[in-house]
């Protein structure tokens, strides 16, 4: 996959404009998004729960802070985490794939049955236990669903490898004196970059949701407003039944637009990849055949 | 050969869930020693802690302690709750049905509207419903079910006042029949099953679409039309069987993201199930039980991939012959 092809991929459906803008739109936000806040978003006042109104155009929060203040600046919690949990989610399941796919045997057998594992383990719990033991921060949310999210990455890589490995150009590579190492760097990993790339895309959708989640559940960061916090802090206040909806929508829908940027992204490069999720006539598909995504829900 | 097949997926099925006991057991006992959650009482004195320790098994051999604390798992022992004091497993039983409900529910329904709804999009390919599904359930795999939840309860709880923002029952009436206790339960469920149908929706749409796709595409379809049946019978008698099987498959990866869905929805419309269970014990600190849950969980996966995988033998001949 080229630059140019990616570009012009990116940029040649509505898809992948929407995906661009919404993303430019959030990595804008979460780094300038304390210098546009028009109040401190933790600020207290005496307006508590108040409809939209022309000084806060999403309302006002509980304790009388400014939710649209809020969703911005928890805006840098969702990106950084999504992010950097499927960084390390990457480097982790390719790291695997490789090493059970390249050497197989006992390696591969063991790998194989971690990789399983953490596949049929159910992983919203999983993480719920990890981020109880440790104390919730930033760090550990990043760690928690980083290391648990790694799996469906390693099964693709593997299955990549194992077809890479036996063909021509990495024989003769072996046959000419080259070592495992030169093999792996040199002809493996690039042919195996754009999967693991696209597959990350989707994860970054997944870590997303689950930072949500988690701070949703109570186990965020408590220094930090994130969107998954603003959701928690409204509904144990009671903004539901109170019909606050200024206060419960923004948060949620902020979530749902960024994850459905993402994830339209992912599937744009995951058709590019797989041509057979294309539609016969050439044209990509629409955001069909495809969407069925590679990686789970937070499960 | 199918004994040995079914065997294999047994014996992986265990090795599988002896992970989780080991996990939750190093877990627990090496990263998160109990006695310093209990010995955080200011006035704790050393023989006390060694005491406390010694009435945990802590004291043995590491070996000595995933032997004891394996064998209490086989037997149902799962500790006590440090919050009600009650044994885990008690709360857990108590907990289960309530679970099974909105999960059962929430699939069955999901299952059936989405597998509908998936061949109304296939046969309308490229039209404006087939878009709209699709943008449907795009946005519903998108969003947060808990965001949904909360967005029922808006609509439907205080906008709209017709139904229960939660609980099972209502509290403090005495129901004149057993009749009446179910309708009541039923009244409570319709928010938080909807919630549970739409979090499944999207995925079992979208498989059921494009594996309708495929075989509305394939060549028996083609000659099944020619002989001059009708085409919705075609569609009826022959596609959808044949589209039905990724589905079973589907239901059974789905299981991880329902058990993810029970914990945030049941927790949203304080439903007294194994997730408002994990949420109360994340709130207090209590590892029992949240041990306890987690373990419940994982075997409740491990349990429906063995079930699909089972399934899936029987449905699809392919699988036989290999």
């Amino acid at each position: 996959m080229t630059w140019s092809g990616a570009f012009s991929l990116l940029v040649g459906s509505w898809r992948g404009r929407f995906g661009l803008a919404i993303i430019g739109l959030a990595v804008f936000v979460s780094i300038f998004g304390t210098l546009l806040a028009p109040y401190d978003p933790e600020a207290s006042s005496l307006q508590v729960l108040q409809p939209p109104s022309f000084d806060h155009i999403m309302g006002t929060t509980e304790s009388g802070a400014d939710v649209f203040s809020q969703i911005l600046v928890g805006t840098r919690v969702s990106v950084l985490v999504g992010f950097a949990a499927a960084f390390i989610s990457a480097v982790l399941g390719s790291t695997v794939g490789l090493a059970s796919g390249y050497y197989g045997g006992w390696t591969d057998r063991f790998l194989d049955a971690l990789e399983n594992w953490f596949l049929v383990i159910p992983t919203l719990p999983l993480m719920i236990v990890l981020a109880r033991l440790l104390d919730p921060s930033l760090t550990v949310l990043i760690a928690v669903i980083g290391l648990t999210s790694w799996a469906g990455t390693g099964r693709i890589v593997r299955a990549q490898v194992l077809t890479l490995r036996e063909r021509a150009f990495v024989e003769r590579a072996r046959a000419l004196g080259a070592g495992d190492t030169y093999i792996i760097r040199r002809h493996i990993l690039p042919n195996t970059l754009p999967l693991i790339f696209a597959n990350t895309v989707l994860i970054i959708a997944v870590a997303i949701l689950s930072e949500a989640a988690l701070s949703f559940l109570g186990l965020g960061d408590p220094t930090r407003i994130s969107w998954g916090t603003m959701l928690e802090n409204a509904f144990n206040s009671g903004a539901p039944s109170a019909g606050a909806w200024w206060y419960v929508i923004p948060p949620g829908l902020a979530i749902t637009l960024l994850v459905l940027a993402v994830s339209l992204i992912g599937f744009l490069f995951e058709e590019f990849i797989n041509p057979r999720l294309q539609k016969d006539s050439g044209e990509p598909a629409a955001a069909d055949e495809l969407a069925i995504p590679l990686v789970q829900k937070e499960s | 050969m199918s004994g040995r097949w079914l065997a294999g997926k047994v014996a992986a099925a265990l090795l599988t869930l002896l992970f989780v006991i080991l996990f939750n057991f190093f877990l627990f006992r090496v990263m998160g020693d109990p006695t310093t959650q209990l010995a955080r009482l200011p006035r704790s004195t050393p023989e006390e802690i060694e005491k406390l320790q010694a009435s945990y098994g802590l004291d043995k051999p590491l070996i000595g302690q995933f032997t004891d604390y394996a064998g209490d798992t086989a037997r149902f022992d799962l500790g006590t709750s440090q919050r009600s004091r009650r044994p885990v497993w008690d709360e857990i039983v108590d907990a289960l049905p309530w679970t099974l409900i909105l999960v059962g529910t929430g699939t069955l329904i999901a299952t059936l509207l989405g597998s509908w709804m998936g061949v109304i999009a296939a046969t309308r390919r490229g039209q404006k419903t087939d878009d709209g599904l699709l943008g449907f359930s795009l946005f519903t795999y998108a969003s947060p079910e808990y965001w949904i939840g909360i967005i029922l309860i808006l609509l439907f709880a205080v906008w709209i006042p017709i139904l229960p923002s939660g609980l099972q029952v209502t509290p403090g009436v005495e129901f004149s029949s057993v009749f009446a206790e179910v309708l009541d339960v039923a009244e409570h469920l319709i928010l938080p099953a909807t919630a549970m149908t739409l979090m499944l929706l999207g995925q079992y749409f979208l498989i059921m679409r494009s594996s309708m796709v495929d075989v509305l595409t394939e060549d028996f379809i083609t000659v099944k039309r020619a002989t001059g049946q009708r085409w919705d019978r075609v569609v009826r008698k022959h596609a959808v069987p044949n589209a039905l099987l990724p589905l079973v498959t589907l239901s059974a990866i789905q299981f991880g993201s329902v058990v993810g869905g029970a914990i945030t929805i049941e927790t949203v419309f304080s439903w007294p199930g194994l997730g408002e269970l994990t949420f109360t014990a994340i709130n207090d600190k209590d590892f029992p039980v949240l041990q306890g849950t987690f373990l419940i969980f994982s075997f409740g996966v491990i349990l429906a991939n063995l079930l699909a995988d089972i399934l899936y033998f029987y449905l699809d001949p392919r699988v036989k012959a290999t």
